[in-house]
C-alpha cells in the first residue's frame, strides 16, 4: 500500500504540493510514484530562478533503468531546489514526503484549486 | 499478436516476488530486489539469470561446416570441436541479422544460440540459406531452457552445489555433463564481463538446478542487471549497438569478422566496400563530465549540430559515473573529442572515450 498524506495536494501525474504560505509551495513525488520507480539514482532538477509551468515537464527522477519525467502541478518561479538530493537521491525512496524537490513561488495561487485532495488522489491509485 | 510465453522458471520468479515484464515475447524477471544489488552480486560474488528465452538451433549435415562458414562472420574452420565462437549473421548489404554464439560439436554439427527477439526471423533466414548445402536446420528453442551462472565465485559454486568440476573448461569452450538423470550442455561463456557458465538443458533439469542454486545462496538476477552488466563490459545488444541498419564495422566489431581472410561469407563484399570507402559513423564510448544519465536514443550534439545518438547509457554502477555507448559521426570519434548529450531540455557536456569501461575478469586459460 502506498502512503498518502492528508494535508497535501496531488496531481494526476503523482506529484504532491505542500502549501507553505499564500504564495509558496514545495513540490515532491508521492509514495506511489517513488515505489513504482524503484531505487532512485538521480534527480534532475531545474535551477533556482527557472520558471515552471503547470502540466509541463520540469525535470526527471531516474532509476537505474529509466527516467521518469516530473510534471509541474503549478506555474511559477523556482526559488530553491533541495540540494540534499544531489548527493543522496535515495532520500526520495526513504521518505518521499520529506524529500521535497523544488520550492516554487506561485504566479497564480488560485491554481491550487485545480489539484486533487488526498481523498481524491487515493481514488485514482 | 503471438501469445506471450513463459519460461519454465516463471513460477520460480513469482515465488521470489520478481518484478516481471514482457521482453521479446516472454514474461521475464526484470529484478528481484534491486538492479544495483544484483549487479554487485555478479561483479563480486555470483548471480544467476534465467535466459531460457534465448533461441537454440541445431545445424547438421555433411556440409555443415561450409554452410556455417558461409553465413557466420567469424571463423569456425580453424576451431576445435568443443569451442564456442561469437559472431554475427549478415544480410548481403552488410547489416546485421543477429549476433550469436556458435558451438562447434564437430564438422557436421553446430549449435546456434540466438537472441530471443530474433528467433523467428533468424530461423527463416538460416533455412533460406540452406538451398545449396547438404544440411538440416532445427529450431530447438522450445526444447532447451537455459540459466547463466555468472561471477568470480561461479566455478566454486557449481562445484559445491552440483559436484561438477569445471576448472579445466577453458573460456569459450563447452562440454556435456551429467547431473542426476539429466544431460547438461555447459559452456564457459556469459554476457556480464565476469567469469561464469551458461547451462542448457530440458525444462525439468533447469528448474531443479535453479532451485539448487537459489538454496545454495546464488543471487537471482533479472534482465535489468543483465543489461547494466553487459553494458559495462561494452558487449553489444541487438536493437542498440547492432541492428539491421548497422554493420559490424560501424559497431566496432571487425574483430569478430573474417574479412581479412580467404573465407567468403554473406555480407563480406559489402563490408570490404565499406572499409575501402571509409566509415561515416561508428560506435564509441562517451563519458559525461557533469551528472546526468545518457539514455538510449538521446541525441549527441557537436557545436549545436546533431551528430549521433546514444545506443545504451547508464549511471554505471561499478564506476559510479555517467557513461554511454553512442553511434556518432566518424569526424568526432577521436578520443577526448568534446561533445554534448541532449538530455530532455538540457545539454550535458562529455567526451569521447574508449569502451573499456571495465577490466573484464574472464578466465582466459583453463585451470
Amino acid at each position: 500500500m502506498s502512503k498518502v498524506l492528508k494535508d497535501l495536494l496531488y496531481s494526476k501525474s503523482h506529484e504532491w504540493v505542500k502549501k507553505l504560505n499564500e504564495e509558496e509551495v514545495l513540490i515532491g513525488i508521492s509514495d506511489y510514484a517513488a515505489k513504482q520507480l524503484g531505487s532512485i539514482v538521480f534527480v534532475d532538477l531545474p535551477e533556482a530562478g527557472d520558471t515552471v509551468e503547470a502540466e509541463s515537464e520540469f525535470g526527471a527522477v531516474e532509476s537505474v533503468k529509466a527516467a521518469s519525467d516530473l510534471i509541474s502541478p503549478v506555474t511559477g518561479e523556482v526559488i530553491e531546489i533541495n540540494e540534499e538530493l544531489v548527493g543522496e537521491p535515495e532520500l526520495v525512496n526513504e521518505d518521499p514526503y520529506s524529500a521535497w524537490l523544488i520550492k516554487v513561488k506561485l504566479d497564480n495561487p488560485e491554481e491550487l484549486e485545480e489539484l486533487l485532495s488526498a481523498d481524491d488522489y487515493e481514488e485514482i491509485l | 499478436m503471438e501469445e506471450i510465453k513463459k519460461t519454465c522458471l516463471y513460477e520460480e520468479h513469482v515465488k521470489l516476488n520478481a518484478k516481471i515484464e514482457e521482453f521479446a515475447g516472454f514474461l521475464m524477471p526484470i529484478l528481484y530486489t534491486s538492479i544495483k544489488d544484483e549487479h554487485i552480486a555478479v561483479r563480486e560474488k555470483v548471480g544467476m539469470f534465467d535466459v531460457s528465452h534465448m533461441g537454440e538451433f541445431v545445424i547438421k549435415g555433411k556440409e555443415a561446416t561450409a554452410f556455417v562458414d558461409n553465413i557466420f562472420t567469424n571463423s569456425i574452420l580453424d576451431k576445435e570441436n568443443g569451442t564456442v565462437t561469437y559472431g554475427m549473421m549478415l544480410y548481403p548489404n552488410g547489416t546485421i541479422v543477429d549476433d550469436l554464439l556458435v558451438y562447434k560439436v564437430n564438422n557436421e554439427e553446430y549449435f546456434f544460440v540466438v537472441n530471443a527477439s530474433n528467433i523467428t526471423k533468424d530461423y527463416a533466414w538460416v533455412v533460406d540459406q540452406t538451398e545449396n548445402f547438404d544440411v538440416t536446420v532445427k529450431n530447438l528453442s522450445e526444447e532447451y531452457s537455459e540459466i547463466a551462472i555468472q561471477g568470480p565465485e561461479a566455478e566454486a559454486k557449481v562445484k559445491e552445489l552440483l559436484g561438477l568440476d569445471l576448472s579445466d573448461l577453458p573460456f569459450f569452450n563447452f562440454k556435456n555433463a551429467e547431473y542426476d538423470k539429466y544431460q547438461l550442455l555447459i559452456s564457459r561463456t556469459g554476457y556480464t564481463g565476469e567469469d561464469g557458465f551458461e547451462i542448457y538443458a530440458c525444462a525439468e533439469a533447469i528448474t531443479e538446478l535453479w532451485q539448487i542454486f537459489i538454496k545454495g545462496g546464488v543471487v537471482p538476477c533479472g534482465l535489468g542487471s543483465r543489461d547494466t552488466l553487459r553494458f559495462e563490459a561494452a558487449l553489444p545488444l541487438y536493437g542498440h549497438e547492432i541492428s539491421d541498419e548497422i554493420t559490424p564495422l560501424e559497431a566496432g566489431l571487425k574483430f569478430f569478422t573474417k574479412i581479412d581472410s580467404e573465407s567468403d561469407f554473406i555480407g563480406k563484399t559489402a563490408l570490404l566496400n565499406q572499409q575501402a570507402q571509409g566509415l561515416t559513423r561508428r560506435v564509441v564510448g562517451i563519458e559525461l563530465s557533469k551528472l546526468g544519465i545518457p539514455r538510449a536514443g538521446y541525441p549527441i550534439v557537436k557545436d549545436g549540430e546533431e551528430v549521433g545518438f546514444v545506443t545504451t547509457g547508464y549511471l554505471s554502477i561499478t564506476l559510479d559515473k555517467p557513461i554511454a555507448m553512442a553511434m556518432i559521426d566518424q569526424r568526432f570519434t577521436k578520443k577526448d573529442t568534446e561533445i554534448e548529450v541532449k538530455i530532455r531540455n538540457k545539454t550535458i557536456p562529455g567526451f569521447v572515450r574508449d569502451k573499456k569501461f571495465l577490466k573484464k575478469n574472464y578466465k582466459t586459460k583453463g585451470a
